[in-house]
């Protein structure tokens, strides 16, 4: 049974599902920008071509850890979101998987960290040093913000108590919810590394950093794992602050409103700004970011 | 802190046209720059005097797809330097509105590429979009997008018609708007000033020491503008202001370039609304021998020719230097103790335009590189040393 849940709904689902969000993204992004956009299958057909690819391993390269980086990544986000699937239909998961979760999701990014280095390209490993300062900037924030429906659920740390916690009325309708879920938008904007948070992957800068050497299977199977993130988070804040997807009645309708609203939200945000420098971010990450998560976890406590 | 060699080029997704840097940096920060030019030399000063007078005028039209009105036009003033001739009103007005029209649609290239190496390519897309509209106008006006192939020397080769005016000027006034949001759009953005301030200053010393031209110095406060310095075509003609500003950053140099957008739109259309009657060409027969300078001012500042005649209907020399050659030496004083992130955008921020700068370039028959450019200079320098002792002049 375990096998089903991890391949069906933490693989096939989460992957159709993640590039679905990910055509969305492009199509609004064009439209913004007076383009057409990609056709409905692009991200598809990018996969399945990345994956028909030859694979090149750079010379002086560590062969395993290079190969095996994309494999621990995309392992991490199947967990992960087979973790949500299981807490939102099947079972009551278990006390203490907010933490396994929270754990899982910084396997993405110490994935890449891993593949960059490996390379051994200078390039790459400014991407990889990089994207280490923004795990380090963002993972005390987004913490912070995470905490607050735990808070507000009355200090379960298990999933499925914050999703039934929140059957009379969601979090996000509170105003630490509000604030908590202004400053988890803006880690998950750092998570996905898009603009203005994309620093570890500048392409005009250090040409796709961590990635940089990847080609073929390797290169698909991170795009895949992106693409993944990019359902799972937006997942996990519907879960955290909307009370998870609700597929009864009129509900559906709402669900799907409120995860194209936080996609549409991380889509413009990505559009309306320029990268920003390394060290702006770090700083953005700590100052205000963690002084509006603490106030948010302050109001949660006093139960507002 | 170790050194690390972080190479950019000689292809990169910075750049559009091959060119080859090496930044050493400590952590992010860079601490040294070598530059290496030459990857694009096509020999135009040579093949240019192989062509006859008025072939050449389209010879140096290919030096640049994006100033390819700048250096036609340098070029027939410096052939109409030669002897003493007199271009008719209608034509210089002609030629002014096909340079100014080329510096809009330079500045807009400029925006876009510059949003793009921010990241930022909503700005990219926008002010891509906008330059269609310009290149519409230039269309209308010449027959092409790029190269217009307008010029020669004595006046213009193609006449516009009265018609087309209204339709131009129409064009011309729909993007003001739009220009106008994207203006707000960059200068009023908190994330772009964070961004862009106190970023790759050139300082007004600088830019002075190291000769910059055109909205690099402009930016640095050095109002040093052709067409206000040494008036040619028709812009002493109207009023029209020159942009200068003080803090010589790359968002100054992004303010000067979007502010002489609308005074270039202004001169447009002036020349278009009140465009003289008269011939469009002198009729030069022959060019007696001499020489002769031509300087104007291109998008990304003065671009210089210098043409000789021996009688004959073809130049014994030709010159040409790029506004990207005086430029270009500035990123090495602005660079410094920057990081890697702002280093692409310090040096777009010059607005580079390589083939026009790249003149020549010394290889063996394996394609070593045994001259650049700074060991020519040396050379020069060395030689000139010499000739100083053996003059008994110090």
């Amino acid at each position: 049974m375990t096998f089903v849940y991890l391949l069906v709904f933490g693989f096939a689902a989460t992957a159709v599902l993640g590039l679905i969000t990910s055509w969305i993204d492009r199509k609004v992004t064009a439209r913004v920008q007076y383009r057409v956009g990609p056709p409905f299958l692009q991200p598809f057909i990018d996969i399945v071509k990345l994956l028909g690819k030859e694979t090149v391993i750079p010379e002086g390269a560590s062969k395993v850890t290079f190969l095996i980086a994309p494999v621990i990544g995309i392992s991490g986000v199947i967990a992960v979101a087979t973790l949500f699937w299981v807490n939102q239909f099947f079972s009551e998961g278990f006390v203490g998987d907010w933490i396994v979760a929270i754990y899982l999701l910084a396997i993405p990014s110490l994935s890449i960290i891993l593949g960059g280095f490996a390379s051994r390209n200078p390039l790459a490993s400014l991407g990889s040093s990089r994207e280490m300062k923004l795990v380090i900037a963002y993972e005390l924030p987004f913490i912070l913000a995470a905490l607050v429906p735990v808070i507000a659920a009355g200090g379960s740390i298990r999933l499925s108590d914050i999703i039934n916690a929140q059957a009379g009325g969601v979090f996000a309708g509170n105003i630490s919810g509000i604030l908590a879920l202004i400053v988890a938008i803006m880690c998950v904007q750092a998570k996905l590394a898009l603009v203005p948070f994309d620093i570890p992957e500048a392409e005009t800068e250090i040409v796709g950093g961590a990635l940089l050497e990847y080609s073929g299977p390797g290169l698909a199977i991170f795009r895949l794992m992106k693409n993944m993130l990019f359902f799972t988070l937006p997942f996990f804040l519907i879960i955290l602050f909307f009370g998870g997807l609700r597929l009864n009645g009129i509900n559906i309708l709402w669900t799907i409103l409120e995860y194209v609203g936080i996609v549409a939200i991380i889509t413009v945000i990505r559009n309306t700004n320029p990268r920003v420098r390394i060290d702006q971010a770090v700083r953005f990450f700590w100052g205000p970011m963690t002084l509006l998560a603490v106030a948010a976890v302050v109001l949660a406590l006093k139960g507002l | 802190m170790g050194k690390t060699i972080i190479p950019i080029g000689p292809y990169h997704p910075l750049q559009e046209e091959p060119e080859f840097f090496t930044l050493t940096v400590e952590g992010e920060t860079v601490v040294d720059i070598d530059v290496r030019i030459g990857y694009n030399h096509r020999g135009i000063e040579k093949l240019s005097e192989m062509k006859t007078f008025e072939n050449s005028t389209f010879v140096v039209e290919r030096i640049c797809g994006i100033c390819s009105t700048s250096h036609p036009y340098a070029y027939t003033r410096a052939v109409e330097d030669i002897f003493p001739m007199e271009v008719s009103m209608r034509s210089k007005y002609i030629r002014t509105i096909i340079a100014e029209g080329e510096r809009i649609h330079s500045h807009l290239l400029w925006l876009g590429l510059a949003g793009h190496f921010l990241g930022y390519n909503t700005v990219y897309m926008w002010a891509w979009k906008l330059r269609e509209e310009i290149l519409d106008v230039m269309e209308i006006l010449s027959g092409n997008r790029n190269n217009y192939a307008m010029f020669k020397p004595g006046g213009v080769r193609r006449d516009i018609n009265a018609e087309d005016i209204p339709i131009c000027i129409k064009k011309i006034d729909s993007i003001l708007p739009t220009l106008n949001m994207l203006k707000k759009a960059v200068l009023d953005d908190p994330v772009l000033h964070a961004r862009l301030k106190g970023v790759g200053v050139l300082s007004y010393q600088d830019a002075i020491d190291f000769s910059a031209l055109g909205p690099t110095s402009r930016a640095s406060g050095v109002a040093r503008d052709v067409r206000k310095d040494s008036p040619y075509g028709a812009y002493q003609e109207m009023e029209w202001d020159m942009i200068v500003t003080k803090n010589g950053d790359v968002f100054d140099k992004a303010v000067v370039r979007i502010l002489e957008m609308f005074e270039t739109a202004k001169i447009m259309k002036y020349c278009l609304n009140n465009l003289p009657d008269g011939e469009i060409d002198a009729k030069i027969k022959d060019i007696p021998p001499g020489e002769g300078i031509g300087h104007i001012e291109a998008p990304r500042g003065e671009t210089f020719h210098y043409v000789k005649s021996d009688g004959t209907n073809r130049p014994m020399r030709h010159k040409v230097r790029a506004p990207t050659f005086m430029n270009f030496p500035t990123y090495k004083a602005t660079v410094k103790g920057q990081t890697i992130s702002d280093a692409t955008i310090i040096l777009a921020a010059i607005d580079p335009c390589y083939c026009c700068t790249e003149r020549i370039a010394v290889k063996d028959v394996k394609g070593r590189m045994l001259y650049d450019g700074q060991d020519l200079i040396r050379l020069s320098r060395e030689k000139t040393e010499k000739m100083k002792q053996r003059m008994g002049v110090r």
